[in-house]
């Protein structure tokens, strides 16, 4: 699989102004657009309540059991519409979504969590096992606790034994939803890495939803940023990474050096992007 | 060897083939249970339904003809032939299959996402309907279940015994039924761990009960897996209803059969199928022994409130029984 971030890639998923509501009445996402081309890491970032994990839930179809509903606009993956298919559906199609939080299944050992991932199969249990041994390649750490229950492994194991559960349904598309959530620095770094690597030499497209913008924006090829239900800024990575506003508001620094909160705030206030 | 000890021999055998039987029931309480967090009331009248299901496919019953017979004014009651018992099983097994869908058709799959304690009142209407819907369709006078289960006391473990103990000791008393009843719960049992295990349905099975949404989002559908585990819990009520109904005759009394897995259940753990069963062999034997025991002592009938008592001083200890799952927390 070649790499395709420079020049424009064939897109896979297209969310075409699209809107959310809980409950029937609250109204999560207002007209989110965007594109995810085959090949590459998007990002999709914004603060706590930003409407990520709803777009995620709305592409994979996972809104329906939290009593959400798309009732404006259309998905597409590779011109097809998929807001009417199941979860299950959609994993045959290549979109598999990791959740936010992990969710492993904690009573299962982690070989039998990175089973479950290849649910959906019919190629036979060689392929099935085959795949099995390329996810120990990539995350060895699983291969020496693939005994475990799910439920005592680590934080970052956790995060990569569904990373992995999800590569068992071997996805065109993963919908990663905040894999740095309470995560070491340092184990952020690590599994960031693992995703390029996978986006790379498997040829895997991702879709990423994350609050750390810094480590984020690094990995990414392009990004979106994401303010109270709607996309406020886009652009390609490096783009988004020298941008005034973005340095400011996201990853901390300003020409003017370290401002307090209370700053911000009110700049934030005088300064909106979109209103 | 004394006669006392014998007899306390005797009486914890004969405890333990009862408890099998509580362990029968209460095994579809678990399944149910752990799976999709559904306390299902209906399981006993499951089992009655069942029962009542293989005793009319056996004896060529046409199924509903009182209905049948008041709107059209015909008077047919019997096809007028024996279905062989395993085809009549195998046809019931359809029967309870086709129940399972319908339940999760009509009943849970409008519910997706309530209260634990909504889904518990949908049961319970089930129940009734189930009671209702048994009647009408095979009527409701006592049938008898005509297996050909060995039944009555085994003869040549009286015999084999008899010479064990005094003048006085007849040999040991097992009942024929309850013996082939442990056999049968062994191997239902067996496989429905290996099931659960070992198979790739079986791992999303238990890969719901951990985690309905993660299930979703790795592409296993819920819609089957319940209707897979409702499906089992239908069989196992055939087992059931098979040996009780073997036992006392195929009655709507055997749908009390639940409240005796009641105490089973808390004391096992709803979670755990391992703990339905030594639940189960617990309360079997326990409950003969006190009888044995103390039961003179106190006036007998014990067996009636012993259970609930060991239930209730075990809830009281140790909430989540004494099988039922750990709840994991990482520190």
């Amino acid at each position: 699989m070649t790499q395709a971030a420079a020049e424009p890639a064939e897109k896979l998923l297209e969310v075409n102004n699209i809107e959310v509501i809980y409950n029937h009445v609250i109204l999560v996402l207002k007209g989110v657009s965007l594109t995810v081309p085959k090949g590459g890491i998007t990002a999709l970032l914004g603060g706590n309540g930003a409407g990520k994990t709803t777009t995620l839930k709305a592409i994979s179809n996972l809104l329906h059991s939290e009593r959400g509903e798309v009732t404006k606009g259309k998905i597409e993956y590779r011109g097809d519409a998929i807001q009417g298919l199941s979860p299950e559906a959609l994993v045959k199609r290549g979109v598999v979504q990791v959740m936010e939080g992990r969710h492993c299944f904690e009573h299962l050992t982690v070989e039998e969590n990175l089973m479950t991932g290849a649910y959906t199969r019919a190629d036979g249990a060689a392929n099935i096992k085959q795949d099995l041994d390329l996810v120990y390649e990539y995350f060895p750490r699983l291969q020496e606790r693939r005994k475990s229950q799910a439920g005592f492994i680590s934080g970052g194991e956790q995060q990569m034994c569904a990373i992995g559960r999800a590569m068992m349904s071997r996805p065109e598309t993963i919908l990663l939803d905040e894999p740095s959530m309470g995560l070491a620095p340092q184990l952020v770094e690590e599994i960031f890495r693992i995703v390029k690597n996978l986006n790379e030499k498997e040829g895997v497209s991702f879709l990423l939803a994350e609050q750390n913008t810094n480590v984020a924006l690094r990995f990414a090829h392009h990004g979106y940023i994401m303010e109270s239900g709607r996309i406020v800024m886009e652009g390609p990575a490096e783009e988004l990474r020298e941008n005034p506003d973005v340095k400011e508001f996201y990853l901390g620094v300003s020409d003017e050096g370290r401002k307090s909160f209370r700053d911000v705030r009110s700049y934030r206030r005088r300064k909106r992007w979109l209103s | 060897m004394p006669t006392n000890v014998l007899y306390l021999i005797e009486v914890l055998a004969n405890g333990l083939m009862a408890g099998v039987m509580y362990s029968l029931v209460a095994l579809g309480f678990v399944l149910i249970f752990k799976a999709s967090g559904i306390f299902n009331y209906a399981q006993g009248v499951m089992a009655l339904f069942a029962a009542l299901t293989l005793a009319g496919i056996m004896e060529g019953q046409v199924p509903f003809a009182h209905m049948i017979n008041a709107v059209f004014g015909t008077k047919i009651h019997h096809f007028g032939w024996h279905v062989p018992a395993l085809a009549a099983i195998a046809m019931t097994v359809l029967v309870m299959i086709a129940f399972a869908w319908a339940v999760q058709r009509f009943v849970f799959r409008h519910l997706v996402g309530q209260e634990p304690i909504i889904l518990f009142m949908a049961t319970i209407g089930l129940a009734y309907f189930l009671e209702g819907v048994g009647d009408l369709m095979w009527g409701s006078d006592i049938k008898t279940l005509a297996l050909g289960l060995p039944q009555g006391g085994s003869r040549w473990l009286e015999d084999a015994t008899a010479g064990w103990g005094g003048d006085d000791f007849y040999g040991f008393f097992i009942d024929k039924l309850d013996i082939v009843a442990t056999g049968v719960a062994i191997v239902l049992v067996a496989s429905l761990i290996a099931f659960s295990q070992y198979t790739k349905h079986g791992r999303a099975m238990r890969a719901v009960a951990d985690d309905h949404q993660a299930a979703l989002s790795v592409g296993i559908s819920l819609n089957f897996i319940w209707i897979l585990v409702w499906s089992l819990a239908g069989f196992v009520a055939l087992v059931a209803g098979i040996m009780w109904g073997a036992k006392s005759g195929v009655q709507f009394s055997l749908s009390l059969i639940a409240l005796k897995a009641l105490p089973v259940l808390m004391l096992g753990g709803f979670t755990s199928i391992p703990g339905a069963i030594v639940g189960g062999l617990i309360i079997g034997m326990g409950e003969k022994l006190f009888e044995y025991t103390f039961g003179p002592m106190i006036g007998g009938a014990t067996e009636n409130w012993f259970a609930y008592v060991l239930a209730l001083i075990v809830l009281v200890f140790r909430p989540q029984g004494l099988f039922g799952e750990k709840i994991i927390e990482r520190v």
